[in-house]
């Protein structure tokens, strides 16, 4: 049953740059005189897109724009995107701390906002009164606090503090105690920033056993976070943002990898853009690299257990007399899966200036995914001084087939990203 | 497709778009929120006098001491006429209905720079946060109302140039209305302007004390002469020397300047509730 409980229709929120000045008042008159026309006010029409990096035209930008999508009732939808990619600028307007610039949504039940804990806490009050007028503010009636009061307490376990002042609370209570009572919200939409996941490691537990408590109960929930892990454990649908502009909804996994990939380093017929170092100093730099099947083609897809060659070149500097070159394979959110440094008698190589061609032939058992390649090369003399070092070159996707058999890979999804051999040993007793 | 889409189009809950009618006021929202409106009434209250040890006692000591102030410096020094109301009666009488009108602005007044911290995080109807501080200084006004009547029933006995009108007693509740009604509908509008342009706090700092040299709080309208005509268009003129009417026999009552006065505090109001709401919506960007 597709049930949507949030509809978002052409969404945007234009934002003004700079100091509230006379200017201000030029554009609020210039708008109103429009308004009083009957116009469409005139600043919508123009505005740049949100990149920070770049200067641009308008004292104008936008920071949501075009945005249409909707969301079904029991969804955990994880919002993603980088720094400015307008995640916050969504919740606020969704959690109705501001309003749309142009557009509309439309949404159905209660919605409780978490985008902090301990909203409107009063210092001076106690933390019985704080939970009262928190718990108020959240949106819940004083008979429903009353009901929970208990329970909210012994949560938090501040139980002998509650008649004190919270000013008086050590930072580590007070924020229980506000969130014990975030907790016992029952609101059938949960919007939660994922500032609220900072804290110490139980705490952010806590929160985000909460939210799957809150999915599990059939409610909607939406969740903004950069932590890619919480999302792809948390969430079955997610929303990639870029800039202010809708990228791509859709199933979790498919949609954090499409992310992921959007900030790897292509290469150009396998040329390495100048850029592209992570760490770099001028003694050696790395080239030109290459993803090779058997018959030296080019590729960017591997059958599963497909034996590949990379081939690489490096520019020499100086002499290196012990080098080390390594070279790993690794998902997009930077967790590494399997590394190599070149298997020669000693662990490190003389290097002398000049051009090198590197090959390495590899048949690693890793699980159909995505994945990219890191690459290295360090001084061993010099207490391992990296001389170069690229990270997410290529991308390369192992399909869900072997080369030959075709036979398939057994799961569906991974939860590892290698295939250790086994030998099982099943009796029945 | 179309009519699915037309059925369920009535069970949205919450549908937002930039553009809303502007009297959308959402009273019944607001009333949802009668808990935090209580709790936050509760909250101004308690939180104020929070390790104090005379506590709401403060409620009295003020209004008291101001009274001596006023009593002495503008009675026994600057020898103002009071209408042979004895003049500390006349000045308590004043003050404790200045000084509920003055805070319910104030207050008011400050409802969204105060609040961006909360306001920010959460949605609630942005006007229990106005409501609950009318209600709650309407609390301390009895308290500091039960004072005066002492006083009042003290000068009642001890002298006897009073004539309180005691049929006009019943206008007595909605004049304050009135004074509750202009004080929030003032706060509103400066609370408004003031989230995008500080400019209006500015205004208002010394706006409020100017603004009581021309309500007749600390002379009565009859001194003021020719001025009075004018001066009792200002319906905070009005009210107060009504209400001193109503008490001391002395004053100046008249229904024609009342009902400017309350026609004044209706359109005040609509133009108020108007800013406000079309405020709250966006203000967190300006703030």
């Amino acid at each position: 049953m597709l049930n949507p409980v949030i509809q978002i229709n052409n969404l945007g929120k234009q934002y003004r740059l700079g100091e509230v000045s006379g200017k201000t008042i030029a554009d609020d008159f210039k708008r109103w005189i429009h308004k009083i026309k009957g116009k469409e006010d005139p600043f919508l029409k123009i505005g740049d897109e949100n990149d920070r990096t770049k200067n641009g035209n308008s004292d104008y930008i936008w920071a949501l724009k075009d945005i249409s999508f909707s969301v079904n009732q029991g969804d955990v939808l994880g919002i993603i995107g980088k720094n400015g990619a307008g995640k916050s600028t969504l919740l606020k307007i969704l959690s109705r701390t501001t309003s749309p610039s142009i557009g509309e949504y439309k949404i159905k039940g209660r919605v409780a906002s978490l985008l902090e804990v301990g909203t409107g806490f009063h210092p001076d009050l106690t933390g019985r009164e704080n939970v009262f007028l928190n718990g108020a503010i959240l949106g819940m009636t004083r008979h429903e606090i009353k009901n929970q009061f208990d329970e909210i307490v012994d949560f938090s376990g501040v139980e002998r503090y509650i008649d004190t002042p919270v000013k008086r609370y050590s930072s580590g209570m007070y924020v229980r105690l506000a969130f014990a009572v975030a907790a016992h919200l029952n609101p059938e939409i949960l919007i939660v920033d994922e500032v609220l996941a900072v804290g110490d490691a139980e705490f952010q537990k806590k929160c985000l056993g909460k939210m799957k408590d809150v999915s599990e109960k059939g409610r909607t929930v939406i969740f903004v976070s950069h932590n890619l892990s919480a999302v792809r454990t948390l969430c079955n649908k997610v929303l990639y943002l870029q800039n202010g502009k809708f990228v791509e909804i859709g199933e979790t996994s498919a949609v954090i990898d499409k992310y992921l990939a959007g900030d790897k380093i292509n290469t150009i017929n396998g040329l390495i853009p100048q850029n592209a170092s992570t760490y770099q100093n001028n003694d050696a730099k790395f080239l030109s690299f290459n993803l090779l099947n058997k018959k030296n083609e080019t590729i960017d897809t591997l059958y599963y257990e497909q034996n590949f060659i990379i081939e690489f070149s490096l520019q020499v500097n100086r002499t290196i007399p012990k080098a080390i070159i390594d070279f790993s394979i690794g998902t997009l959110d930077t967790r590494y899966t399997y590394t190599s440094t070149f298997d020669t008698n000693a662990n490190y190589i003389k290097l002398e200036q000049g051009i090198y061609s590197i090959r390495l032939q590899l048949s690693p058992k890793i699980t159909p995914g995505t994945y990219t390649f890191y690459m290295g090369v360090h001084d061993f003399e010099n207490g391992g001084l990296t001389l170069d070092f690229i990270e997410k070159i290529g991308v390369v996707t192992i399909l869900q087939f072997k080369e030959i058999s075709g036979e398939k890979f057994p799961l569906n999804t991974s939860f590892g990203n290698v295939r250790i051999d086994g030998k099982w040993d099943i009796n029945k007793i | 497709m179309a009519v699915k889409s037309n059925s369920s189009e009535q069970n949205w809950d919450i549908v937002v778009k930039p553009k809303q009618s502007l009297f959308n006021l959402n009273l019944k929202e607001v009333w949802a929120y009668k808990d935090l409106i209580f709790l936050m009434v509760k909250r101004d209250i308690t939180a104020q006098y929070k390790q104090t040890i005379l506590g709401p006692v403060w409620m009295l000591i003020q209004p008291i001491f101001t009274t001596i102030v006023f009593t002495i410096t503008f009675g026994y020094i600057a020898k103002i006429k009071t209408d042979g109301v004895p003049s500390m009666l006349f000045y308590m009488i004043g003050l404790t209905f200045w000084t509920y009108f003055a805070d319910c602005l104030n207050k008011t007044a400050s409802t969204f720079t105060a609040n961006a911290s909360i306001f920010g995080k959460v949605y609630f109807p942005r006007l229990v946060i106005p409501i609950s501080v009318i209600i709650s200084n309407i609390i301390k006004l009895l308290i500091q109302f039960t004072l005066l009547l002492l006083f009042w029933f003290y000068f009642l006995i001890k002298t006897n140039t009073l004539t309180p009108q005691y049929h006009l007693l019943i206008l007595l509740p909605f004049l304050l209305l009135m004074l509750a009604l202009l004080g929030l509908a003032f706060g509103l509008i400066a609370s408004s302007l003031t989230t995008k342009y500080r400019d209006f706090t500015f205004l208002l700092g010394f706006g409020v004390q100017l603004f009581m040299y021309g309500s007749c709080i600390i002379f009565p309208i009859s001194l003021t002469g020719i001025y009075s005509k004018i001066l009792m268009y200002n319906p905070v003129a009005a009210i107060i020397e009504a209400i001193r009417f109503i008490f001391t026999g002395s004053g100046y009552f008249s229904i024609q300047y009342l009902s400017i006065a309350f026609l004044f505090t209706t359109l005040l109001m609509a133009f108020a509730l108007i800013i406000f709401n079309k405020t709250e919506k966006s203000f967190m960007d300006t703030v």
